[in-house]
């Protein structure tokens, strides 16, 4: 006892390391979800969906898929995209929903940075959170489609990691793009930015669909690249396109970190 | 109680802000127009002005999250801009609008927030117990924030910004928008802070709240600092000892106020009373009723620090 | 019904709901126009041709892109209904609290809630005969006459949505139990209530399910109308069951919000 209490008046309040920041952030965020805890149960659901509706009721009636060169069933087709372009909504919902609330509303960051962290642990932490979220929901969903034989490979093992990158990059820029928002109509575009990327990027559909001047213009966005390096994982079919995804995803997310971090200290510390 | 280690020194110290406009070039707007602070270990430091005056822009600069635009700060001798976590995991803010986690309950607030010390998870445990009691909030430990009144948020921000155990304590307006009682329930509880020592920094419009708890005190108007002293000294310096208030019928106040002129030392005009600043006030009234003038109402009181604001600035404080 | 038609106050209620709409029409007339054209155009035209176009696997549609259309539409509805009885609802009782500023005047809870609804039946009609008017033109439709009783079809399918939902939130604490409402309910009604694949596809058990979904019974009324191939004791079905359910939703929103409004 008289241990602890010399330990009371003796510690003293430190900068804490980058680290341990995330930790504690990501602990904030699991202590208020507690209370949620359904919402963060369901999370994982959407795509589960996605892929029994358009995967199974709707690849009944579709035939004659083909992905590099070689017939696919359409579920094996459409279960890759659902892993990735969930990876996207569920890593921008909580970096411009998500994170505008926190910054605009709730003061969250303005009662942190009244401690010792710094703008750049809040950008690291939430960002870490949103990731940590996202791999959990990419697991399971990894475990339904092996539960409903639609792994072709041991790759498939990669699509946690593979989404997690795809959550990185779509929350990393999302962040950065909320930063720039003034009032919930601006969310508006962040929903005409999604909802194309998750339609047209392959997901339902292979790219040889478009005209080819258009196809070009789908392989440069990173939903795209994100959906073909999963479905790549899973069919087991890699190539150096792959790598490049990978490239693309982690330039996209340390690109956006930095103007989050800018970002934020021009709107937190004025 | 107080010694002369400096906690906080400010030498012509500035801050602008350049308001962006879509169209044209930025306006550049100076909130705090090169100000001189002193405040030394153990002292309650108050500033005091209306909205607008610059205490909240130097309250930020001084918690590190607003960046010095001119002349120099020093915060334990360490300037803000290089050493910013170092600074604040030595002091506590309790912000204007309270920032309390709303989706966490009262415990949770005091637990995180104390961890983003770098506080071991015991400490902070043992020392919310202690912070909840002292704040009379132990009842109150699994509630949601929401559920909590305005006084009772309040209260949990004072008890938050002392998790650190803190060198200074920041007060930016801590009773703003609470009743009376709850007022003098943190008012009680600031006292028994300033009582073992703690540095206190507030800011306060309320002349009541800067007397009651400030040992030191600046008066900020439009981004200066206008007066400097303790409470006593500054009505000693800036006000007679006693004001009479007198308040004739609507519209007539300012036109009878030459008929009053030389019977006090200074008269203020106000949209709804005359004051007469006088060292006898019983006098005063006297003499205004020896010319045949029939106020409405009349009152003698002891100047106040609104008084001295009113001298400075030309203008009451709750404008 | 337990209350009577409060039409006179709810009238009263027009302009605040004018100027709300006059605000806000921006923000959502993007989002709920491109949304369904979206996905018409990604699973209606590009998806479309790789599916079967035989009438016998579409429930009588003659392409794919005609079988979603309709369900689309419907899709649409409730949508609408179920996005503005949710987060603005929350918003006047808890945020902003307005209904506490109306019925601090002669207004009475019912009139409330009906000029509210009225103004989701006006999103409803708007952005629903928009975006029929679009579709027209892709030669989706098989019936003028039908097509045009689609129209208050999606206003019955937006009140049958509206209420139930409104009177969950009217009684709500907190606004996270709305996840569930989008998750649990709003997206798979969306994926299986026969909008992008025919409810015979889903298997006896579920297809029993779906049948009993008001999403359903609103897409497969809408579907009838516009391939111009109505089944008049189904479509009696369908328009009794909506209306029940509507006014199910009515009494329920009515008393919750009484309870929360007046103690």
């Amino acid at each position: 006892m008289a241990l602890v209490n010399t330990a009371v008046t003796t510690a003293v309040a430190r900068p804490v390391r980058p680290g341990e920041a995330v930790g504690l952030l990501v602990y904030r965020n699991l202590l208020s979800y507690r209370r949620a805890w359904f919402v963060f149960a369901t999370g994982f659901l959407e795509p589960v969906l996605y892929l029994f509706s358009i995967g199974i009721g709707v690849g009944r009636i579709v035939h004659g898929f083909e992905f590099n060169g070689e017939a696919i069933d359409y579920r094996d087709f459409v279960a890759p995209g659902m892993v990735a372009a969930s990876a996207m909504n569920g890593a921008l919902l909580d970096a411009t929903f998500g994170f505008f609330f926190k910054l605009k509303y709730d003061k969250l960051f303005d009662q942190m940075l009244a401690t010792p962290l710094t703008t750049l642990d809040v950008a690291r932490g939430e960002l870490a959170w949103s990731l940590l979220r996202g791999g959990i929901y990419s697991a399971a969903f990894v475990v339904v489609m092996l539960l409903m034989g639609l792994v072709g490979s041991w790759w498939a093992v990669l699509v946690v990691p593979a989404a997690l990158l795809i959550g990185l990059a779509f929350g990393a820029v999302g962040m950065a793009l909320t930063t720039f928002m003034r009032s919930w109509q601006d969310f508006e575009y962040v929903t005409l930015g999604m909802l194309p990327m998750f339609l047209f990027s392959a997901t339902f559909f292979p790219v040889t669909a478009y005209p080819d001047w258009l196809r070009w213009v789908v392989e440069c966005t990173p939903l795209y690249r994100g959906v073909v390096l999963c479905r790549e994982l899973t069919t087991g079919a890699l190539s150096w396109g792959s790598a490049v995804s990978v490239v693309y995803l982690v330039a996209l997310g340390v690109g956006g970190l930095v103007v989050v971090r800018r970002r934020l200290d021009r709107l937190l510390l004025k | 109680m107080s010694d002369q280690t400096s906690m906080i020194s400010a030498r012509g110290l500035r801050k602008s802000f350049v308001q962006r406009s879509r169209k044209g070039p930025g306006i550049e707007f100076e909130a705090v127009r090169g100000i001189d602070v002193d405040v030394r270990r153990g002292v309650a430091f108050g500033f005091l002005g209306p909205n607008g005056a610059g205490k909240s822009s130097t309250m930020r600069m001084i918690c590190c999250v607003s960046p010095v635009s001119g002349g120099e700060l020093r915060i334990f001798g360490l300037d803000p801009a290089t050493h910013g976590p170092e600074i604040r995991s030595r002091i506590g803010v309790c912000p204007q609008e309270d920032t309390l986690d709303n989706e966490l309950n009262v415990w949770e607030n005091l637990y995180v927030y104390g961890r983003y010390f770098g506080l071991p998870r015991d400490v902070v445990r043992d020392r919310i117990d202690e912070l909840l009691d002292f704040v009379q909030l132990t009842e109150k430990a699994q509630a949601k924030v929401d559920d909590l009144s305005g006084g009772m948020k309040r209260r949990l921000t004072i008890a938050r910004s002392l998790i650190n155990k803190p060198e200074i304590l920041i007060l930016d307006e801590p009773t703003t928008g609470l009743d009376p009682q709850a007022r003098h329930v943190i008012w009680d509880r600031l006292f028994r802070l300033k009582q073992q020592g703690v540095t206190l920094v507030l800011t306060t419009h309320y002349m009541d709240e800067a007397e009651q708890l400030a040992d030191r005190l600046v008066v900020m108007d439009k981004g200066v600092i206008v007066a400097e002293g303790s409470p006593r000294e500054l009505i000693e310096q800036y006000s007679t000892r006693e004001v009479a208030e007198i308040r004739f019928g609507v519209g007539e106040n300012e036109a009878l106020a030459p008929k009053v002129e030389d019977l006090a030392e200074r008269v203020e005009v106000l949209p709804d009373r005359l004051l007469l600043y006088t060292d006898d006030g019983e006098r005063a009234l006297q003499d205004v009723l020896g010319r045949g003038l029939r106020p409405e109402t009349t009152l003698v009181r002891r100047a106040t620090l609104e008084d001295v604001f009113l001298r400075l600035t030309g203008r009451s404080l709750a404008d | 019904m337990a209350t009577p038609m409060p039409l006179s106050g709810a009238l009263r209620l027009v302009d605040y709901w004018a100027i709300v709409y006059k605000r806000t029409w921006k923000g959502g007339v993007i989002t709920s126009f491109v949304t369904p054209f979206f996905y018409i155009l990604a699973m209606g035209v590009l998806l479309g041709d790789f599916v079967t176009a035989d009438p016998a696997q579409l429930d009588g549609a003659p392409s794919y892109l005609a079988f979603i259309a309709p369900g689309m539409v419907a899709v649409q509805a409730m949508t609408i209904a179920i996005s503005e009885t949710t987060y603005p609802v929350m918003g006047m009782v808890k945020w902003q609290r307005i209904y506490y500023s109306m019925i601090a005047s002669p207004l009475s809870v019912g009139e409330i809630v009906l000029a509210q609804l009225g103004f989701v039946l006006v999103r409803v009609l708007f952005s629903c005969g928009v975006f029929l008017a679009v579709l027209a033109p892709f030669g989706v439709f098989e019936s003028v006459g039908g097509t045009l009783a689609a129209l208050p079809v999606q206003l019955l399918i937006g009140l049958a949505f509206a209420t139930p939902v409104f009177a969950f939130a009217a009684g709500l604490d907190n606004e996270s139990a709305f996840a569930l409402i989008f998750r649990l309910g709003m997206i798979p009604l969306t994926l299986f209530s026969g909008t992008f694949f025919p409810i015979g596809n889903l298997g006896p058990v579920l297809e029993a399910v779906a049948r009993v979904t008001p999403l359903w019974q609103g897409v497969d009324l809408t579907r009838m109308l516009v391939l111009g191939d109505v089944d008049w004791v189904w479509a009696a079905v369908h328009v009794v069951y909506l209306a029940a359910l509507a006014a199910v939703g009515w009494w329920l929103t009515v008393r919750r919000l009484t309870r929360r409004l007046v103690k």
